[in-house]
């Protein structure tokens, strides 16, 4: 990156390390925090609709649609991650990539499965072996995200469901006295007061999704522990930067992150509470209520 | 469903430009002196020059992509890549579920490292997982210590969690050389066959091609250099 770092072996004390921690592979593990970020932030509200639609599902009067909000809640949570993690995408990508077979190629006449491997013509390959990394690593990327969406919210689904269930009858049996419809007194009355009876539950579901990324590696999107083992790992002189085992510096590092992260979690959730209890038939609601008289 | 419907419809548009043969290769990349990231953040190493050229003499175009050494094998005959190229023996279990290039590298000592000359090889041996080494010492009757990349092997033998680790000697001996006499060779054995990339069974016709560009460079004797480079005077030769 400097003019100073062109000879590393010469170099010693301070340079050495500035040089060191600007090294291009540094540069991909700092660009890595960003890709965890992104991956949370769009995760959250995909798995959010995931769970709000597991949980209306679930709800429903008509027993087919309410029997798939259940049997995708009760499934989802019982595998293990890692099974779904490694399951999920490779079975979406064939899937996709079937489709595309069947559509691009109708006269392939060899058979798609050949004993272990998976062949479909190489137009239909998703993305195509011709296209450069980046699309590969954002078709990664997005297959990790779909998978993340459908693990949490199962979870979310659940909650969301059981907060549903905790609003008082007697606010739902008001706005029937109302004359409100029943799509209007769920839209009106049962989401806005549910929000805060969810809240606990999709917090953990939060913290837990920020500490789930390193799963991101199984999927082939390197994250940031990946990098941190990576980079900590010993070094021989194959490397400009040789160096003992430094993995322990790395990890710190990657502590105060999720520290941090967990801390500014916190207040903001925090402050959600605070903004959503206002108004509600809940103590905390009641509290602000009498505070503010 | 409706941004899984979206990417895959922005996917399959931007996968309208094709051409013919790009090869995709997949390594490791954390098999040093074999294949692993340099400082800069790209693939190197002995195979990354290999697969360059013989990706020139067999016309196709390469592109380099790193995976799990876990999952190495399932993202090949799922098609995520055409070809292993990362440092793999040839075994015949493997070669039950992949086929295999002639070789590269000829068949390389392997070596037990420890702590001190008189370490117990018997004891607990360190070795990567689903490695030709740990198949061995699972039936040597020492006691496994399984580890999902190879710096962690070396890691648990110096802080003394493993009495001994068990790896390729062409990865273990710059280790040991540059330790300051922390680690030392205890024995050496001889297992496995020699090194060849790895290709999807059906695929007959890229095998051919690596084949024929792997003999076209023992015929001409630019491996032989290449091999000394990496792994020094000593290595194996073709």
């Amino acid at each position: 990156m400097f003019n100073s770092c062109a000879d590393p072996a010469t170099i010693e004390g301070l340079t050495w390390l500035l040089c060191y921690l600007t090294t291009g592979k540094h540069l991909l593990f700092y660009t890595s925090f960003g890709v965890v970020l992104l991956l949370m932030l769009i995760t959250a509200p995909a798995a959010l609709a995931f769970g709000f639609g597991g949980a209306m599902a679930a709800r429903s009067h008509f027993l087919p649609l309410s029997l798939i909000g259940k049997a995708y809640t009760a499934m989802v949570r019982g595998v293990p991650d890692i099974i779904f993690f490694l399951f999920v995408p490779i079975a979406l990508d064939q899937a996709f990539e079937y489709l595309r077979h069947k559509t691009k190629c109708p006269d392939w006449d060899q058979p798609i499965w050949q004993g272990n491997d998976f062949v479909v013509c190489a137009e239909a390959k998703l993305p195509l072996s011709s296209s450069p990394q980046w699309i590969h690593e954002t078709y990664g990327f997005t297959l990790a995200v779909l998978a993340f969406a459908v693990v949490f919210g199962a979870f979310a689904s659940n909650v969301i469901y059981g907060a549903m269930q905790a609003v008082p009858r007697a606010q739902m049996e008001t706005a029937e006295a109302y004359g409100m419809s029943h799509r209007q007194s769920f839209w009106r009355i049962l989401v806005p007061q549910m929000w805060v009876y969810a809240l606990p539950g999709l917090s953990n579901l939060w913290m837990i999704l920020i500490k789930a990324t390193p799963l991101l590696f199984l999927l082939g999107v390197r994250d940031i522990v990946y990098w941190a083992r990576e980079l900590g790992g010993s070094k021989t002189s194959h490397f400009d930067y040789p160096h003992p085992d430094w993995r322990v510096w790395y990890f710190v590092a990657l502590l105060f992150f999720y520290l941090l992260m967990t801390k500014l979690s916190e207040k903001v959730l925090r402050r959600i509470t605070l903004r959503l209890s206002h108004g509600q038939a809940t103590l905390a609601g009641e509290m602000q209520r009498k505070a503010a008289r | 469903m409706k941004t899984l419907i979206l990417t895959a419809a922005a996917l399959a548009l931007t996968a309208g430009l094709a051409s013919a043969q790009t090869v995709r290769l997949g390594t490791e990349g954390a098999y040093p002196p074999y294949n692993f990231i340099n400082d800069a953040g790209e693939i190197d190493g002995f195979e990354r020059e290999l697969g360059d050229e013989l990706c020139k003499r067999a016309d196709l175009t390469c592109e380099w992509v790193t995976n799990d050494w876990d999952s190495i094998i399932p993202n090949l005959v799922s098609g995520n890549y055409d070809a292993i190229i990362a440092g793999m023996s040839v075994t015949e279990e493997r070669d039950k579920v992949i086929d295999f290039t002639q070789e590269y590298v000829p068949p390389a000592p392997t070596l037990y490292v420890g702590r001190s000359a008189d370490a117990d090889i018997k004891g607990v041996v360190a070795a990567q997982t689903a490695t030709i080494q740990a198949a061995y010492v699972a039936e040597s009757g020492a006691t496994l210590l399984e580890y999902p990349t190879p710096d962690e092997t070396i890691a648990a033998v110096r802080n003394g969690e493993a009495d001994v680790v068990l790896a390729d000697k062409d990865f273990l001996m710059p280790i040991v050389n540059e330790s300051n006499g922390e680690l030392v060779v205890v024995d050496q054995i001889q297992i496995g066959g020699g090194v060849g990339m790895g290709v999807r069974e059906s695929d007959t016709e890229l095998k051919a091609k690596f084949d024929a560009a792997i003999q076209s460079m023992k015929d001409d004797g630019t491996l032989n250099p290449l091999i000394v480079k990496w792994f020094g005077e000593d290595a194996a030769l073709w």
